[in-house]
């Protein structure tokens, strides 16, 4: 089937069978691997993007039901080289591991800021509930985005609580 | 060690360094193996068992070879010649690479389908049709170690593997330390203290469900593959052994590997398929699981029953310690299956002098098979430990810090210590551990909290739990004990490697023989090579994976690499100094001993005003003509770093939990971890594997259950019914440490990559256990969600007390 939609800016235009998923319209027909796939069953949101301004798991979401749509993934959320706030909370607070669950970790934490720009430690682990990470403990992904929201509003972000050693 | 050149050989490095890995990741650019498109490339699929035990009695391919885009179907028959899957710890029945006559676990590979696409092959996949005959499965592990019912009809005996532990290597020892214990339990002044408890078997889980791309190119008679495994030299090894190659017919790279945690330290059938289909079809051939391919297929951990035993006077001296246990090996044994309890025995008494036995039945069951999972054996060996002692001082009515405090192994032994069973230990200071938690948090105050908390009809307790692991793998000598590591054509034994080159301009590629999935290694080793360089951070490339350029390694696991490679890396560092000195000396006119290297170039100590710049060095090295007369031209070095031991990291941790006596839901109200790691690289790091530790530590006391269903199905097929803990389900951590450096390598660094797990599962279920004390429970198996917590409030009440 014909679809056609905008990612990143890009309009994209394709055929593809009606069983498509998104995610694998994404990486597979557009070659934007940083979306990534960990389950079968839309629960763990490595594969999570912005479809017109609300996230989705792109795992739950055929490539059809895309049409006419604007779509962001972690590859579009800064331009010019820059990093957005939340890439750069992720990488200031060590809110990454292995790195595979990021790019959807933070396209929700993305979503969850521009709901709620002040959420406490507690509305932030709900709102990324939805997202799974097995290195982090999710302990600086909270940092992270604790982080990104104070750059987001333009207050000086909380320190870094981990201690400078020295023995 | 190496030379000083202006750095001390036992500083810290110390510093918080940003990963050099993250702009890659955060961006979305970082390369993982199933983003990986080559032209021409197939996929491939499987055909899984969805029996636990079953003859096969007819496989039909015809259907699915008459699809458009399926190009080729294989069982069995086909792969025959390959032999079984190889193994490094070869005891107990192999894995075939498909199943032949009989199926021996649900999810195990019965046929390997071929096509043009992804969707392609399942759908091929899904149109084979195989006839099974069901047969009775063995799932029970009591039932497996009685032989009631064989696993492998060809066996005589489930039992793979029986042992006794106790002093090493010293039959009499063993026995004397029986005859020890069952004199302690005579006296009329002790106290014995027995509970029989499940270390429930476990799913890695991994976000990077694994993936593998083989490429066969006829023309170079060479594999090109690209994995996602923890130890690409030992695949590269076992696809050469298997396919009868040399090593540099075989190139394996693990790029970005999305976390391992253990089960991506074997190589599987798949690995070993996906060439074969390469070779034979000649394209490259991607293998990517899909969830409940990794859920089923991908090895498992834990999975032991055992009794633990504690005999001890009233004033807490224990007398004795005994386990009692029997540990799932699943239907065929991968590379460490066999030795993973054995790890356990290790650190069997923890931090503890007291005499201890140990027994241990490996069985096989119809399941997947068993293998590292973080901690590997350790975990299961601290959980059982110190849920007996714990048990122990609530019996005697004596604090639980009391009873650790005065059965610690003294600091005033180290060096020298060694553990029961006789394998020394490097240092160790375990109750200024446990001083420097119970200060941190004001046990007393905290204590007095809990009660005044339970005094308004709150259920709250209290976890402590202390352990000691062993890691840094090393030493060598584990050869000697069947770890060869030939099986792959690897003859390295637990050595690790790095190669330092500096480049024209003076930058630093540094090449290692690690293999990570998310603990920073780029970040750590350049922090290793500029503090012996003065070559910044930035100006370093670390690189690894790739068999073609890295020196010979055995991988990341068991919290070996800072402790192993990057000594290695810090002695070939050390080795490229010694040359760059005599460099620079050329260059000032001045002796070699008097070099210094910082701020990015050398100076004579004394003048740092007259500096000569790496990029000046290296030119130098790189244009032979200039150099004086004797010297050979080029800047590099490349170290083997063989450990003379483990390392022996410990830590003490504390829990504050909240039951709600209606539902059962337990809240994790406080979790504080006091680890001591030796020296300290990079704290960020550091402290973040023991976040990701304590995440899966703590997953297996409240929420992950991998057990099979008793007809031998697993019901586990995805994160619906494998609950990982999410972001709502943890507090935020408290982590602290002492520092208690180790004398085994020239960094001090012990290791942390499993730390926070070992320690974890038992100081939650501890805090569970004294929460719900007062109501008469005295255990309630992990994990501890609900249903079971609100069952074991609902017996003791019916009771009236003890469970």
């Amino acid at each position: 089937m014909h679809v056609s939609l905008t990612v990143n800016g890009q309009r994209a235009v394709t055929d593809v069978e009606p069983r498509t998923l998104l995610v694998h319209l994404l990486r597979e027909e557009l070659g934007l691997t940083g979306t990534h796939v960990g389950c079968d069953t839309s629960y763990c949101g490595a594969c999570t993007v912005i479809v017109n301004g609300n996230t989705v798991k792109s795992c739950t979401m055929l490539a059809v039901q895309a049409q006419g749509a604007e779509v962001t993934t972690i590859e579009g959320l800064a331009g010019n080289g820059d990093l957005h706030p939340v890439q750069e909370g992720f990488w200031e607070r060590h809110g990454l591991q292995c790195g595979f669950c990021t790019p959807g970790m933070i396209m929700s934490a993305v979503g969850l800021l521009s709901d709620n720009e002040s959420p406490t430690e507690n509305e932030i682990r709900h709102g990324l509930e939805g997202n799974l990470c097995r290195c982090t403990g999710y302990h600086n992904i909270v940092r992270a985005v604790e982080y990104a929201a104070a750059k987001m509003r333009g207050d000086e972000p909380p320190p870094p609580e981990w201690e400078e050693d020295s023995a | 060690m190496g030379g000083g050149f202006g750095v001390s050989t036992t500083s810290v490095l110390g510093g918080v360094v940003k990963r050099r890995e993250d702009p890659a990741l955060i961006r979305g650019t970082g390369l993982y193996v199933d983003d990986l498109q080559l032209p021409g490339m197939l996929h491939a699929a499987f055909v899984r068992s969805p029996y636990a035990h079953a003859s096969i009695e007819s496989i039909d391919a015809s259907e699915a070879l008459a699809m458009e885009g399926v190009r080729a179907v294989y069982t069995a028959a086909d792969v025959e010649h390959l032999g079984d899957l190889v193994t490094q710890v070869a005891v107990g029945k192999l894995r075939p690479l498909l199943a032949g006559n009989q199926v021996n676990h649900v999810g195990e590979a019965v046929a390997m389908v071929v096509a043009d696409s992804r969707y392609g092959a399942r759908d091929g996949a899904d149109a084979v049709d195989v006839d099974y005959e069901p047969l009775d499965p063995v799932i029970d592990l009591k039932e497996a170690a009685s032989d009631a019912a064989l696993v492998h009809e060809d066996m005589a005996s489930n039992v793979l593997l029986a042992w006794e532990g106790g002093p090493w290597g010293d039959e009499e020892g063993i026995a004397g330390t029986k005859e020890t214990i069952a004199a302690a339990k005579e006296r009329e002044d002790t106290v014995t203290v027995s509970m029989e408890m499940v270390n429930q078997r476990l799913l890695p889980m991994p976000m990077e469900p694994r993936a593998v791309v083989a490429d066969w190119n006829q023309g170079y008679g060479r594999f090109t593959v690209h994995s996602s495994t923890q130890i690409p030299h030992a695949l590269a090894g076992g696809i050469a052994g298997t396919f009868g190659l040399s090593l540099t017919d075989v190139r394996c790279i693990a790029p970005e590997v999305g976390g391992g945690f253990g089960c991506k330290l074997n190589v599987y059938n798949d690995e070993i398929l996906v060439c074969f289909a390469s070779q034979q079809l000649g394209s490259p051939v991607k293998f990517t699981e899909t969830r409940r391919d990794a859920a089923g297929s991908t090895i498992h951990g834990r999975g032991w029953v055992a009794t633990a035993t504690v005999t001890g006077t009233r004033d807490g001296k224990v007398l004795g310690y005994e386990l009692d246990g029997i540990a799932d090996m699943g239907a065929y044994s991968q590379n460490f299956t066999v030795a993973i309890p054995f790890l356990g025995l290790f650190v069997g008494a923890g931090q503890y002098s007291f005499p201890t036995y140990w027994r241990m039945a490996c069985v096989h069951t119809h399941t997947m098979t068993t293998d590292a999972y973080r901690g590997a054996g350790r975990p299961e060996a601290a959980y059982y430990l110190e849920r007996a002692i714990d048990a122990f001082a609530r019996e005697i009515g004596v604090d639980p810090s009391e009873v650790r405090r005065k059965n610690y192994i003294p600091a005033s032994e180290f060096p020298g210590a060694a553990t029961h069973i006789g394998f020394p230990m490097d240092t160790g200071d375990y109750e200024n551990n446990l001083d420097a938690l119970l200060e941190t948090v004001g046990y007393e105050n905290l204590k007095a909290e809990r009660d005044q908390m339970r005094a308004d009809g709150r259920l709250v307790g209290l976890g402590l739990a202390t352990y000691v692991e062993v890691c840094g793998f090393g030493p060598s000598a584990l050869v000697d004990l069947g770890f060869s590591w030939a099986a792959y054509k690897i003859p390295s034994g637990f050595n690790g490697s790095g190669l330092v080159r500096i480049q024209a301009d003076g930058t630093a590629s540094v090449i290692i023989g690690t293999g990570p999935s998310g603990q920073g290694h780029q970040t750590t080793w350049a922090q290793i090579v500029s503090q012996q360089l003065g070559i910044p951070v930035e100006n370093i490339r670390v690189t690894h994976g790739d068999t073609a350029e890295s020196p010979l390694g055995i991988g990341t696991f068991g919290s070996r690499s800072a402790a192993v490679d990057g000594s290695a890396t810090y002695e070939a560092a050390n080795k490229v100094a010694a040359k760059a000195a005599k460099l620079a000396a050329h260059l000032l006119e001045a002796s070699s001993e008097d070099i210094v290297f910082a701020d990015g170039g050398a100076h004579v100590a004394g003048s740092p005003d007259q500096t000569v710049s790496w990029s000046d060095i290296a030119t130098l090295a790189y244009q032979p003509h200039r150099l004086p007369e004797g010297m050979e031209g080029g800047l590099e070095a490349h170290a083997v770093f063989s450990p003379g031991n483990a390392t022996w990291p410990f830590g003490s941790h504390l829990a504050l939990v909240e039951v709600d006596g209606d539902t059962g839901d337990v809240k994790l109200l406080r979790y504080v971890a006091m680890d001591d790691c030796g020296n300290v690289i990079n704290p960020m790091i550091v402290d973040g594997q023991i976040h990701g530790g304590l995440a899966q530590g703590i997953g297996q006391a409240m929420f992950e259950d991998g057990d099979y269903e008793s007809d031998g199905n697993l019901l586990k097929w995805s994160f619906v019914e494998y609950p990982l803990p999410t972001s709502a389900d943890l507090p935020s951590f408290e982590l602290h440490r002492t520092v208690t450096p180790t004398d085994i390598n020239p960094l001090g660094v012990k290791g942390i990559g499993e730390a926070g797990t070992i320690g974890s599962a038992q100081t939650v279920v501890n805090a569970v256990v004294d929460a719900l004390a007062p109501l008469g429970v005295t255990h309630v198996d992990m994990p501890l969600r609900p249903k079971r917590v609100w069952e074991a409030i609902q017996a003791a009440q019916t009771n009236g007390s003890v469970s």
